[in-house]
């Protein structure tokens, strides 16, 4: 199972892994600016995220290369097993699990609290990506497929609730049958079912939502209203990234974050504080690591050896974007307010961790795009 | 497919990376300006320090105010859901449904404090900070309020603080007031309020989300209010008080040789201590209401019929005219008649033949019938107006409108009663009856104008302000000191009418006068009574002060308003300082 080789070595993606190394460092510094006291000198000292963040980077990397080690075979071959796992992970964080927010999402294991939709959202990649190997998508799409993939998952996500986990299974779906070959018949004919059907989905996850959902959900369409201030979080948002100007206030110089204005600083809304400090130029520059992250992702799709690794590059690619987009769409203020953290910068542990090891698979991949099946 | 399908997705990545791009751009550089604005608005606050209000002396350099601090309980909006509202009224001792109209206004926004209680003492203070655990968000603020050390005594003078109005928060010069600022509302407090004010100091600091402060950026001193001498003597608005009693009335004391204000007081007074700290809406009402209206400057707004104190106008405009020589003689046999009707004297019996002298002093009104007569209406309203009756003397007091009381004349009834003058209504101006109409100050302008020859003041306030001279009306010296003498021969010589003022303190010259009430049974010192006059001043050589004292229903003025009258005058010479006093003189 495990095969060190030359070719593994000559081979590794060094771009993928420089690109959300430097993006993971780039959120520690970040994190340790909109942490910082408002003053210095000031009573208390420098909250230890940055370290801790820094700690998980190490536990990550190590992951990484674990996962980049293990062929991607196994994967394909475990994959309904990750998924059963998965699932059952999913129903006992309803049923045990710890609540953040009003919502959960958490299952403590006593030395470690992780989201077992971090890890479920993975499984279900592989999951779904081995299921359509061996599937003809052409004509339609089987109703055990929608159960399995859809339904279930879905229904237990909403259940927790968890709605930037719920959009990234939906598009999840959609995008992994879309690249699998559904034709343009059923495509449109998705789209116009969903359109259809928005409206009473929409209704199950309203009444299913927490009120501070719905009041972001409020806020977004109608700031005026502003049931609990989160309008008045997106206008500090607003005003973190716009004030940054051309150029920005300068590394340790931002307010908007250390001062409170801005809520999650360090989790959600750390773009703000980094666009604040480094201006225009800087927020370019990082989207370009960003940009260059997923087109090289769509690119180790594109020359996966297999329709497996084809899917799962996919998907992984894919997942990295809509988080992206709905974080920084957010941030913003072009999108409504759902609590995702942007992959690699937010602060957050064990969302690293999976981050890295969805990276590593993404990573493995194109390392073995020559190796043939033994 | 595959490839082709990625390719799609190749571009759909780089044109949500361009629309991104737009959104920063548009945030950052179109924008940056305004967002760059907003975050310095964010953590920098401006807070005002209170300036140190001007302290208010009287003329000995007494103080009469103290500033002290007042304070306000605030609370952050976004706490009020974590209130128990009933336990909150309970401590500030208002209702609940106070609290609620407050919490739950529309325009609330969910930064601003909400103020919920003003004008708190220390002891309020400290129950509610010794149970602020309870309350989050609640907090203390302090203001500059006022004590007035000598409550009632000059309260018409000094006024008070009161919460700026509507109405005053459009003056352009208020416009950048808080809402709730404290500014003068009545008296001098009001009339001199931008001296007296003082300049805020400025406070810019930075704060977080919660407005919590963390650091100084800069700080400019407030600047103290100007402080203001009064011309008026507290120990005299002191005596007068006193001596008023339960009575109603007021007394204006002016120096005659420039027109400052000495002691004005209007009894019953009001405690300005009680608006110290912005009214209470319960505390007003009772003032306005009560019925012996305690807020009627009674020195500036009653006007009544001078009496027989009008009889030193009559006097002089008959010495100046030479209608008669100081000399001559009238027979006083109690009464004359004039037709059908009989004008009396106040002495049933009458004085017998009666001079310039003697009639003043006895205040013979027969004698004045007659020189009245002589003169005609028109001359006696040109003396009387002349030396600052029938008028507003000018004197400011906010919010007051003094009232001008009336000199008739022959023009004056054609044009506003379209008659013709008659000769008894003459008889009736001559002593001051009648049409006849003066408020206190009048008489005491006037009073002081015959003093010093002539000059009648606008009078004011402030020691050693630039007398402002209205008029110059020259009277003779030799008329001056006849009318002097015969003043002082009212309290000082036998059979004068205000012998109950003669001091050994002071020679002390005076008029009595009454007005009558009209009405239709009279019952002693009930509310038919007459009112009483007394003008007086003193030294008769050299004046130094010289006053009205007006005391309603006080019946004659010999036997109530003019020991009034020596005790304030005794007061002004006597000067007595209290322990107090020079303590508070000191700080």
């Amino acid at each position: 199972m495990l095969k060190i080789d030359r070719r593994l070595i000559k081979n590794f993606d060094w771009v993928t892994f420089g690109l959300i190394l430097a993006i993971t460092l780039i959120g520690i510094a970040t994190i340790y600016s909109a942490t910082r006291l408002p003053v210095e000198g000031m009573d208390g000292s420098q909250p230890d995220f940055y370290l801790k963040q820094m700690l998980w980077l190490c536990i990550s990397i190590i992951a990484l290369f674990a996962v980049v080690m293990i062929d991607y075979v196994w994967f394909y071959r475990l994959a309904y097993i990750f998924y059963a796992i998965g699932l059952i992970l999913l129903i006992a964080v309803l049923i045990a699990g710890k609540s953040s927010l009003g919502a959960q999402r958490w299952l403590n294991l006593g030395f470690i609290a992780f989201q077992p939709s971090e890890f479920f959202r993975l499984a279900f990649i592989m999951a779904f990506s081995s299921y359509l190997v061996n599937k003809n998508l052409y004509e339609r799409i089987p109703l055990s497929c929608v159960f399995v993939f859809g339904i279930i998952p879905l229904f237990l996500i909403i259940l927790q609730p968890d709605l930037g986990t719920g959009i990234l299974l939906i598009s999840l779906f959609v995008i992994l049958s879309v690249m699998r070959g559904l034709s343009r018949k059923i495509i449109t004919l998705a789209v116009i079912v969903s359109l259809i059907s928005i409206p009473f989905l929409g209704h199950i996850f309203w009444e299913n939502m927490k009120d501070y959902q719905k009041n972001r959900l409020i806020a977004f369409a109608d700031p005026e209203v502003d049931p609990s201030g989160i309008g008045y979080h997106i206008n500090q948002s607003k005003v973190a990234i716009g004030s940054g100007s051309f150029i920005g206030k300068g590394y340790l110089k931002g307010t908007q974050g250390p001062l409170r204005f801005l809520p999650e600083k360090h989790t959600d809304f750390i773009f703000s504080v980094f666009s604040e400090e480094w201006g225009f130029l800087g927020s370019m520059a990082l989207f370009s690591l960003y940009i260059v992250l997923f087109l090289r992702g769509l690119d180790t799709a594109k020359k996966a050896k297999d329709e497996f690794g084809k899917l799962v590059a996919t998907g992984i690619v894919s997942m990295f974007f809509i988080y992206f987009l709905v974080n920084t769409g957010m941030t913003l203020g072009i999108m409504p307010v759902v609590g995702v953290p942007l992959p690699f910068m937010s602060y957050g542990g064990t969302a690293l961790l999976s981050n890295f090891v969805a990276a590593g698979v993404l990573i493995n991949i194109r390392t073995r795009r020559f190796e043939l099946f033994y | 497919m595959f490839e082709k399908r990625i390719k799609i997705a190749t571009w759909v990545v780089i044109a949500i990376f361009v629309l991104l791009g737009v959104r920063i751009w548009h945030l950052q550089i179109i924008n940056g300006d305004k967002y760059r604005l907003m975050s310095e608005n964010n953590r920098l606050r401006i807070i005002k320090t209170p300036a140190p209000r001007g302290i208010i002396f009287d003329r000995n350099n007494i103080p009469l105010v103290k500033n002290i601090p007042v304070f306000s309980v605030s609370i952050n909006p976004e706490n009020i859901s974590l209130i128990d509202r009933g336990a909150l009224a309970e401590i500030l001792a208002i209702s609940v449904d106070e609290i609620n109209d407050k919490f739950d206004k529309k325009d609330n926004s969910s930064f601003v404090p909400i103020k919920l209680k003003q004008g708190l003492g220390f002891v309020e203070v400290s129950k509610i900070e010794a149970r602020k655990s309870d309350f989050p968000g609640l907090f203390v603020e302090t203001e500059i309020g006022r004590e007035y050390i000598y409550g009632k005594t000059g309260g018409h003078v000094i006024g008070y603080l009161g919460k700026i109005t509507p109405d005053q928060i459009k003056n352009p010069e208020l416009k950048n007031f808080p809402p709730d600022a404290l500014i003068g509302q009545w008296g001098i407090e009001a009339l001199y309020d931008s001296s007296l004010r003082g300049t805020p100091g400025e406070r810019i600091i930075e704060v977080d989300a919660i407005g919590r402060e963390l650091r100084l950026v800069q700080h400019r001193q407030a600047v103290k209010g100007n402080d203001i001498i009064l011309s008026i003597d507290i120990n005299i608005q002191h005596a007068v008080e006193e001596s008023f009693g339960e009575k109603a009335g007021s007394l204006v004391a002016v120096k005659p040789s420039t027109g400052e204000i000495l002691a004005l007081e209007s009894l019953p007074s009001f405690d300005p201590n009680l608006f110290a700290s912005g009214v209470m809406s319960a505390d007003w009402r009772a003032l306005i209401e009560d019925k012996k209206k305690p807020m009627l400057n009674r020195a500036l707004q009653s006007q009544y019929p001078p009496g027989s104190t009008f009889k030193i106008i009559t006097a002089i405009a008959a010495l100046e005219e030479k209608v008669i020589t100081p000399e001559a003689k009238v027979y006083c046999s109690g009464g004359i008649s004039f037709g059908k009707w009989t004008f009396g004297c106040w002495k049933k019996g009458g004085h017998g033949s009666v001079n310039l002298h003697k009639a003043l002093v006895e205040s013979c009104d027969v004698y004045f019938y007659e020189v009245g007569k002589r003169l005609g209406i028109d001359r006696i309203h040109k003396y009387a107006t002349s030396l600052g009756l029938g008028q507003p003397t000018g004197v400011s007091l906010y919010p007051i409108k003094e009232r001008s009381g009336l000199i008739p004349s022959t023009i004056w009834k054609k044009e506003k009663r379209k008659q013709q003058w008659y000769l008894g209504e003459t008889y009736n101006a001559s002593i001051g009856q009648g049409y006849v109409t003066t408020t206190p100050v009048q008489m005491a302008v006037m009073l002081a104008s015959v003093l010093n020859g002539g000059n009648v003041y606008t009078p004011t306030f402030i020691k050693d302000a630039t007398p402002n001279l209205v008029r110059s009306f020259k009277i003779s010296d030799a008329t001056s000191r006849l009318v002097k003498e015969a003043l002082s021969g009212v309290v000082n010589e036998a059979g004068g009418t205000a012998r109950s003022a003669h001091s050994s303190i002071t020679i002390i010259g005076g008029k009595t006068g009454t007005a009558q009430v009209v009405s239709k049974g009279k019952e002693a010192g009930g509310r038919f009574n007459d009112h009483a006059w007394f003008v007086a001043f003193a030294p008769v050589e050299n004046p130094e002060i010289a006053m009205t004292v007006f005391v309603e229903h006080g019946g004659h003025g010999g036997a109530t308003a003019a020991p009034i009258a020596k005790k304030a005058i005794e007061a002004y010479f006597k000067k007595p300082k209290t322990e107090q006093q020079k303590q508070n003189a000191k700080n």
